[in-house]
This record gives structure tokens, C-alpha cells and sequence, in this order.
């Protein structure tokens, strides 16, 4: 156990090397010159361009240029963004409390909604089960800023329930401003769960060993319970982790509709503005999510099943 | 009189098909008293599983069942979801065939094998308890860690053995044994059917025996019913069945089984086995038979009574077989 996890620690390193080096190389690669994205097009003097470019060490090789960032990104220093005069690390430790709060949020609503509804239809097939399907599938092809504004619309605007508009201050007002965007966010991700659930259940229902307890007298909500949900989360699980770690890509578009300050809002304001440094940090975040995520799916399977045990004879 | 401890009469279930309803198996009727093993036997699709299973309550989807189904008495076919449980329990259990797709993978033996206790509402500890002596009954060795183990660290012999405490948690008096050796390799149901056979004698349970081994029956049943295409054809005592079987499809079981002391061959029953629901009227097994006269396919044979054994064929009297 402690050497899997030891493995997959250096696999996610080198994955996350890797990936620093295509990101910091995309960023270069875009045409432009450097210096004058960072100066936002002002005409400037050449002791600024030359300072400028003394402090992002535009003039050094490109892997000059990679090392010396990446040397300060392993130390915790991701640089100063060109735009907000400060360190990256601070702006987007800034943020992400915000971020965090709408992806937990989401994902609580994601895997509520998501096994409420796949249950639902792999227990009452019929009706409820094509309702499901229908709904589900118009939720899966619903991008999020159609929902954000479905749901601005009708919650805030026309019923006015619940802000459209800002972070709120202290947890609960927090929680009651994060309401739509977490809907927003969640929509599709709801749908997809939702069949991925009903998927696994409906093939776990048509396993001996249903058929078996339910033969020993087991009652009808300890059987799925036990043996048909149970058994259905493996890919619950897989799916959640992949749907939670992308939503951390998917809040660019839900907290710029929401006028929220978080990580994805500060991705797209800097993407706009080729503030290369907070782009190359967010995307670093972002992979990081996602091995992250992995990695916790991978743990969490074996306790799932025990036949995926990473401990020593485990494994028969 | 006592109760019997199963009674079967004249069962009918039919598979709900769209319109046409289509039964698979036609008037089924046997029982068995306590204390008593019992052989049902037949080729795969007579039904004999679906007999076998519909004793708990346990029907295909969409199934329809007609007749009498009594356990102790209590008519499995009205009652209530509560009281069919308590029975599922408690009165009857079963085995069933293949032990690995029969037990959760994901839980532990413990958890399999006190389950129908802890839902009657034994305490976990009283629960363990109970499962760890089951557990030394069926011949696992170290049964208070066998109990935290999982279902892929056993065989399939040492899994059926704990489907087989599993089954006798609740202490039922009827248990039900759907084919439990069909799946295990040869020597390993040996020692299978000789743990089944000694516990039912030692706990006094009536048994069900399902096989399509009519030998293995004969060898551990009192009686053996034979079945085919959804219908009974044949019922006496194991020693009869074998010296003297009634029914042409009997007889040509037997003359199927590979035996080491003969030389010649063994001889198959020509032609395929038909579902009830392909069965031309008459006998069912009249296009296979080599005695089948015209009036065999004109009427479907009654189960008659002849020295002590029942048949369903109008020449049994003729045909004796030796």
C-alpha cells in the first residue's frame, strides 16, 4: 500500500512536469510578442520594454526561460502577474476559497441529483424510467452558460429567490449566493451521473447474487442497498472523480456569468489578456485536480472492492 | 395426517410473453415429508429450476403461477411479501448452482452468511457466533477468520460449502438444492454432496435435490422425480428408478450415463430436448421415443400408478425395462 502510493506520488510528479513544460511552451507559442501583451499594447519606453523584460526574462532561451519559472513554481513562486501588479500565488490563493465552495457545492448537488435520479430509474422502470432518460439527456446537452442564464431568468430575475450577482460575505450568505452557479455547474454533470448510475445499477439488479439474497429473505431496500448500489460504484465513483476535477475548468464559464471572483473568472480575464503567468499557474492547478482526483478514485476502489486491494496477498 | 412438509399440486407457470402466455411447466405436482431427500431430475430447459425456485416465492419476470404451493401447509402462492420473507428466513432455503456469481463479491463471508439472521434481528455478535459454528459444520478451517474474508480468496468447493452455511443460518426444515455440483469439478462435489447429505440427516431437513444427474440423485435421494418439457414424467423410489425405470426417457437416462464396468458405449437419447412451449401435443417425448406408437401423440399422458410408480406413458405397463 505505502509503495503504490509512493509509486503513483512520482507518477503524478512526472505527469505534472510534463505537462508544466506544454503548458509554459502553448503559452510562448502564441503569437505575439511577449513584452507587449505584458504592457497591454501602451506604447512605452524602451528602459520600460527592457525592464519588462529583464523581469520575465524574455530574452534568455526558451529553456532557459522554463527552468527558471519552473524552479520558482517548485518553491511556491509562480511569479507576478503582469496585469494585477502582484504574486500569482496570492491572487489565485485569493480566489480560491470561492472556487472551492462552488465545487463542492456542485459537487454535493451532482451526486445527490445524480444518484437520486439514475436509482430512481433503475428501480421503477417504465414511466419514471423514460422520464428520467428524457430529462437527463436534455440536462447532459445543456452547456452551463445556457443554464446560468435559464436560471438568472427565472430564480433571480423573474421569481427573485436568489441573487445573480456576487460572492456574499459569511458562510451562510456565501452559500445562498453560490446557489445558482452550483446549479448551473452541476446541470449537465446531474445528467451524466444520473445514467451512468442507472447504467450500473441496472446491470447489478440482474446479477445471482440479487437474486440470491432477495431468495433469503432479505427485505427489497437492504438488497439494493447492499448488493445493487454497492456494487454499482465503481464507475459512480471513476465518473465523479473525472466530473469533479473538470469542474474546476468549468467554473471559468459559470463564475464569469455570475459575477463571482474565483479561479475560473480570473483564468478567463487572464487568458483575455495574455497574462501569462496566472494562465500558466491556473492550468498547472488544473492538472493538478485532475492526477489529484485520480489518485483518490484509485484509493477509494479498492475499499469498494476488495479484489482490487493494493495490500501485499490481496490479491488471490 | 401431518403436514406435509412441501406440497406441490399441480403447478402451473406461465411466462407472460406479450399476448400469448407461455407456460413452462404444466401441472407439476410432487411433495416432500420431513426428513426426506428428494430427486428432481431432468435435461436443461424441463423446468425442474423453475419448480425448484418458485418454492420460495421465486418466479420470472412477469410469471404467472396456477395451482397449489404449500410449505408446512402455508400456500406460498397467497401469501403475504412479510410472511413470504419470515418463510425465505426461516422454513425453507436454498443452494444454488454456481457459488461464485451466488455470493456478493464485495462483502465479506461473514456478512453473506449472517444476513438473513441479522435481518430476522439477531444481534451482530449473537449473528457471528452462529455463523462461525455454521461455518465449522461445513469443514472450514479457521471459521472466525474465514468470516472477515472475502468470497475470492476461496475456492469454489470452500464457497459452496459457505453457500451451503449460509443456507442453513436461519435453520430451516426444507432446503432447496438447485444443481449445487454442477459447477464444481468432480472430485470437489463429492465432498460437497457428503457435507449436504450428512447435515440434512443430522438437522432432520426435508431436501430438494435438482440435478441433471440422475445417478447422484439416485444415490443420495429417497424418491426421484424425473422430469421433462415442463411436466412430470416419472416418480418412484431411487432403487426403483434404477432396476426398473417406467418411462422410456428414464430408461434412456440411464442407458446415457458412461459407466466403468461395461464395455460398450454409452447410447445418448436420440434427437434434442424440447421446452414445453415446443412440445407437439400428446406425449412430449414421443418424437424421441423408440416405443412411440400413433396414439402416443394424440393425448398427453396422465401420471399413472403402477407398482408403486407413477408414469406418465400409455405403454408403461408393456415396456418393462430391465
Amino acid at each position: 500500500m505505502a509503495g503504490f502510493l509512493l509509486r503513483r506520488i512520482g507518477g503524478i510528479a512526472v505527469t505534472l512536469l510534463v505537462t508544466s513544460f506544454l503548458v509554459f511552451g502553448s503559452v510562448h507559442l502564441a503569437p505575439g510578442d511577449p513584452a507587449s501583451f505584458l504592457l497591454g499594447g501602451r506604447s512605452a519606453s524602451p528602459a520600460a520594454v527592457a525592464a519588462i523584460k529583464e523581469q520575465y526574462h524574455l530574452d534568455d532561451p526558451f529553456l532557459v526561460q522554463y527552468t527558471k519559472w519552473i524552479g520558482g513554481v517548485v518553491t511556491g513562486d509562480f511569479g507576478k502577474s503582469a496585469t494585477f501588479r502582484q504574486d500569482v500565488g496570492g491572487l489565485i490563493a485569493a480566489r480560491l476559497p470561492t472556487t472551492l465552495l462552488l465545487i463542492g457545492y456542485a459537487g454535493v448537488l451532482i451526486l445527490v441529483g445524480g444518484l437520486a435520479f439514475g436509482a430512481l430509474a433503475a428501480l421503477r422502470r417504465g414511466v419514471v424510467d423514460r422520464a428520467v432518460l428524457v430529462g437527463t439527456g436534455i440536462a447532459t446537452a445543456t452547456p452551463s452558460f445556457v443554464a446560468a442564464i435559464g436560471l438568472i431568468s427565472l430564480f433571480a430575475v423573474r421569481l427573485g429567490w436568489f441573487p445573480a450577482f456576487g460572492n456574499g460575505g459569511g458562510f451562510g450568505d456565501r452559500i445562498y449566493h453560490l446557489t445558482l452557479p452550483a446549479a448551473a455547474l452541476a446541470l449537465t454533470f446531474v445528467g451524466l451521473l444520473a445514467r451512468v448510475t442507472r447504467t450500473s445499477m441496472l446491470e447489478e439488479l440482474g446479477r445471482e447474487h440479487v437474486e440470491v439474497a432477495r431468495s433469503r429473505g432479505v427485505p427489497g431496500s437492504d438488497v439494493v442497498r447492499r448488493h445493487v448500489l454497492r456494487n454499482a460504484l465503481g464507475p459512480i465513483t471513476t465518473v465523479t472523480g473525472t466530473v469533479v476535477a473538470g469542474l474546476l475548468v468549468a467554473t471559468s464559464i459559470v463564475e464569469t456569468a455570475f459575477g463571482l471572483s474565483g479561479v475560473g473568472q480570473l483564468l478567463v480575464s487572464s487568458v483575455t489578456v495574455k497574462d501569462f503567468p496566472v494562465v500558466q499557474a491556473v492550468s498547472l492547478l488544473v492538472v493538478l485536480a485532475f492526477v489529484t482526483a485520480n489518485l483518490v478514485v484509485d484509493l477509494v476502489h479498492p475499499l469498494i472492492d476488495p479484489r482490487l486491494s493494493h495490500a501485499k496477498g490481496g490479491k488471490a | 395426517m401431518t403436514t406435509r412438509l412441501l406440497e406441490i399440486e399441480n403447478l402451473t407457470v406461465r411466462l407472460a410473453a406479450g399476448q400469448a402466455a407461455r407456460p413452462i411447466i404444466d401441472g407439476v405436482s410432487l411433495h416432500v415429508e420431513h426428513g426426506e431427500a428428494v430427486g428432481l431430475v431432468g435435461e436443461s430447459g424441463s423446468g425442474k429450476s423453475v419448480t425448484c425456485r418458485s418454492v420460495l416465492g421465486l418466479f420470472p419476470e412477469g410469471a404467472e403461477a396456477a395451482g397449489g404451493l404449500r410449505v408446512d401447509g402455508a400456500d406460498i402462492l397467497t401469501m403475504s411479501p412479510t410472511r413470504l420473507r419470515d418463510l425465505r428466513r426461516r422454513d425453507a432455503s436454498m443452494i444454488f448452482q454456481d457459488p461464485r456469481a451466488s455470493i456478493n463479491p464485495l462483502r465479506r463471508i461473514g456478512d453473506f452468511v449472517t444476513e438473513g439472521l441479522r435481518a430476522s434481528g439477531v444481534s451482530r455478535k449473537g449473528a457471528l457466533d452462529r455463523a462461525e459454528e455454521l461455518l465449522e459444520s461445513v469443514g472450514i478451517r479457521a471459521p472466525r477468520a474465514a468470516l472477515r474474508r472475502y468470497p475470492h480468496e476461496f475456492s469454489g468447493g470452500m464457497l459452496q460449502r459457505v453457500m451451503i452455511a449460509g443456507a442453513l443460518a436461519g435453520g430451516p426444515r426444507l432446503l432447496l438444492a438447485d444443481e449445487p455440483t454442477t459447477a464444481l469439478d468432480v472430485t470437489t462435489q463429492a465432498e460437497v454432496v457428503s457435507i449436504l447429505t450428512r447435515l440434512q440427516a443430522e438437522r432432520d431437513m426435508g431436501m430438494l435435490f435438482v440435478t441433471h444427474d440422475l445417478e447422484l440423485a439416485a444415490a443420495i435421494c429417497d424418491r426421484v422425480y424425473v422430469m421433462y418439457a415442463g411436466r412430470i414424467v416419472e416418480a418412484q423410489s431411487a432403487e426403483g428408478l434404477f432396476s426398473r425405470p417406467r418411462h422410456p426417457y428414464t430408461s434412456g437416462l440411464l442407458a446415457a450415463t458412461p459407466r466403468l464396468e461395461s464395455d460398450r458405449p454409452p447410447h445418448g437419447v436420440p434427437g434434442r430436448p424440447v421446452s414445453l412451449s415446443e412440445a407437439p401435443s400428446g406425449c412430449a417425448f414421443a418424437a424421441r421415443c423408440a416405443h412411440a406408437r400413433p396414439g402416443c401423440t394424440e393425448h398427453e399422458p396422465g401420471l399413472r400408478e403402477i407398482d408403486g410408480a407413477q408414469v406418465a406413458c400409455l405403454r408403461a405397463e408393456e415396456l418393462i425395462h430391465d
